[in-house]
């Protein structure tokens, strides 16, 4: 089972989400990995106290020219559609950071003077904070196509456990690249109309995909329907509700997931487990 | 002419309501939302939309199928797994045009591809230009760097002295594109562990632009501990902490009616915001 929790926005309470799922299924001795997509910002660590044990780096080609063997013929810089690659008298200039690795200039270049070589663009951690496995991506600073890192993440999904995916924010490809594939996806949203605004777009994102979806309402206001009503328009269910309430929010400042601050949510994101998997089977 | 952009590294920070509140205090200026994955700028500001242009920011390549011989050249050399049996995943698709090069048979065309679209509006406060992604498209970046040169050209016609604009979180190719020659960053952040995780990541990322940074705590009053916290890091990356705005339901109850906080006239709120734009308009030197 491969659920992913997900939101349009950020700071919706994708991550309380995740981790208190995992926790709770974890206190049922049940196999759980979580890994932490959102590797711009990953923050699943933080509420898991989880030490890494083990790092890889996440490589990406990009090209390097041999002077020795280069003819000066510019077919490398007209195939590059990003113009990462420039030809300026006689240098060839590499823009690694608009590279998209894509191959073209070194499978193109008619000396076979461009080899790929490796270049670093994030780390992947894996760490066991008992029972969890988790996997955490990380964009290296000054690097900026991150959905690289996310596959490499996801590359580590163990599929004798319960795989829970902390995604990252908006509806764009790395989100695309964390969700693809997964039987299920928990959308976190507030009831706000940026929070509707942003739901909207998941909720479109997620179909194009072909993966089903249900929404957790954070700081829930009674009355304030306004999610409520787009979810029964749209026949998606709502799985869960957590109150907007000062404590929540100051155990979150704290680092605390919420089913340690108040360990009654406990049943409640076991029953959030329960719902997803007969969403799944149906 | 000066060019404002708020950021945050994580989402949910506030930065769009701070953003909001600034477009009622900066006079007439370009408001701009960069945040074109998930544009929630107009639902404060109420835009009117004046001009909606397509966005053909990517390209994809296409197989016609009667000239294709099927030798699988293209599929084995796609780096990005965009065909499989014959077929273009255009999701997957980078428009990098690699098959369009190896195909013996020329049975592949690069096509431009509407990604989006963006606007011009006008609201209360002044001209703003904004954007929607298409559903599950990639390529922000093009976008965003296309509604700041729109801005920019705007700003130039009317003679507006200021661009105010909301940013996308993170810290990837968007965030990247929406710093690119800003002439200050404000990063929101809020005293939570995460908030305090992503600091030092969206400060270093900022100081790659050479633009002034300054940095603002949402909600402070949540943890004082953490807020105290931020501050020394703050401190630390040498950046000032020019506000601190305290956590105050009005703030939701604006988002709730659709208009910036500052024009609710109620609230803890209200006095920090202002005093956070006067310390950013002195930063800027705009007034
Ligand atoms: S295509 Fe090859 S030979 Fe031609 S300029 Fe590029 S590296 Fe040199
Ligand atoms: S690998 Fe692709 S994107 Fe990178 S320089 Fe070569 S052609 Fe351009
Ligand atoms: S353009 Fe590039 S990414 Fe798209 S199908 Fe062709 S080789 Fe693959
Ligand atoms: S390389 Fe050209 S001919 Fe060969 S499978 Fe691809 S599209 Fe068809």
């Amino acid at each position: 089972m491969r659920i992913a929790v997900a939101s349009g926005k950020g700071g919706t309470g994708k991550t309380l989400v995740a981790t208190s799922l995992a926790i709770s299924l974890a206190e049922q001795k049940k196999p759980v990995q979580l890994l932490d997509c959102d590797v711009e910002e990953p923050n699943a660590h933080i509420f898991l106290k989880n030490k890494p044990n083990a790092e890889e780096t996440v490589f990406l080609p990009i090209p390097q020219v041999d002077y020795g063997l280069c003819q000066y013929c510019g077919k490398c810089a007209e195939v590059c559609q990003f113009n990462a690659i420039a030809l300026m008298k006689r240098t060839l200039v590499i823009f690694p950071d608009v590279c998209h690795s894509c191959g073209g200039c070194w499978h193109l270049c008619p000396a076979d003077a461009l080899k790929p070589v490796a270049r670093e663009v994030g780390t992947v951690e894996m760490g066991q904070s008992d029972p969890i496995k988790l996997v955490s991506g990380r964009l290296k600073l000054g690097t900026h196509i991150s959905p690289p890192v996310v596959k490499a993440v996801r590359e580590k999904e163990d599929p004798a456990s319960i795989i829970i995916i902390d995604g990252p924010p908006g509806s764009s490809c790395p989100v695309m690249t964390a969700v693809a594939g997964t039987d299920y996806c928990i959308l976190v949203t507030e009831p706000t109309p940026f929070g509707l605004n942003d739901l909207v777009l998941a909720v479109e994102m997620l179909r194009v995909l072909g993966v089903p979806c249900g929404v957790v309402i954070n700081r829930d206001v009674p009355g304030q329907d306004i999610i409520d009503r787009y979810c029964e328009m749209q026949g998606l269910p709502v799985l869960m509700r957590i109150p907007l309430q000062t404590q929540i929010a100051r155990a979150y400042a704290k680092g605390i997931p919420l089913v340690e601050s108040d360990p009654t949510w406990r049943a409640k994101f076991l029953e959030l487990y329960q719902r997803v998997a007969g969403e799944v089977v149906s | 002419m000066k060019e404002l952009t708020i950021i945050s590294g994580k989402g949910g920070t506030g930065k769009t309501s701070i953003l909001g509140a600034f477009a009622t205090l900066a006079g007439k200026s370009v408001i701009c939302d960069c945040d074109v994955d998930a544009a929630n700028l107009h639902i404060l500001l109420q835009p009117n939309i004046k001009e909606t242009h397509d966005f053909y920011g990517e390209k994809k390549a296409e197989i016609v199928p009667e000239l294709c011989t099927n030798c699988g050249k293209c599929e084995e050399l796609c780096q990005f797994q965009a065909i499989q049996q014959g077929q273009i995943n255009p999701y997957a698709c980078e428009g990098c045009a690699v098959c369009y090069h190896v195909c013996p048979a020329g049975a592949v065309n690069i096509k431009p591809h509407l990604s989006g679209q963006w606007y011009i509006s006008e609201t209360k406060w002044g001209p703003m230009v904004h954007a929607k992604l298409g559903i599950a498209q990639g390529n922000s970046g093009l976008l965003v760097n296309m509604v700041r040169k729109k801005a920019r050209e705007i700003a130039r016609e009317q003679s507006l002295p200021l661009i105010i604009s909301d940013g996308p979180p993170g810290i990837g190719c968007p965030v990247i594109s929406s710093l690119a020659g800003t002439d200050m960053a404000l990063i929101v952040t809020e005293p939570t562990v995460s908030g305090i995780h992503d600091l030092e990541r969206i400060v270093k990322v900022a100081a790659g632009f050479g633009c002034v940074s300054a940095v603002c705590i949402n909600k402070y009053n949540l943890d004082e501990y953490n807020c105290r916290y931020i501050e020394d890091l703050a401190e630390r990356l040498q950046v000032p902490v020019i506000g601190r705005i305290p956590y105050d339901l009005t703030v939701t109850e604006a988002v709730l009616q659709g208009i910036p906080v500052t024009t609710l006239g109620k609230g803890d709120a209200q006095g920090p915001i202002q005093e956070l734009w006067q310390q950013v308009g002195n930063l800027l030197g705009v007034r």
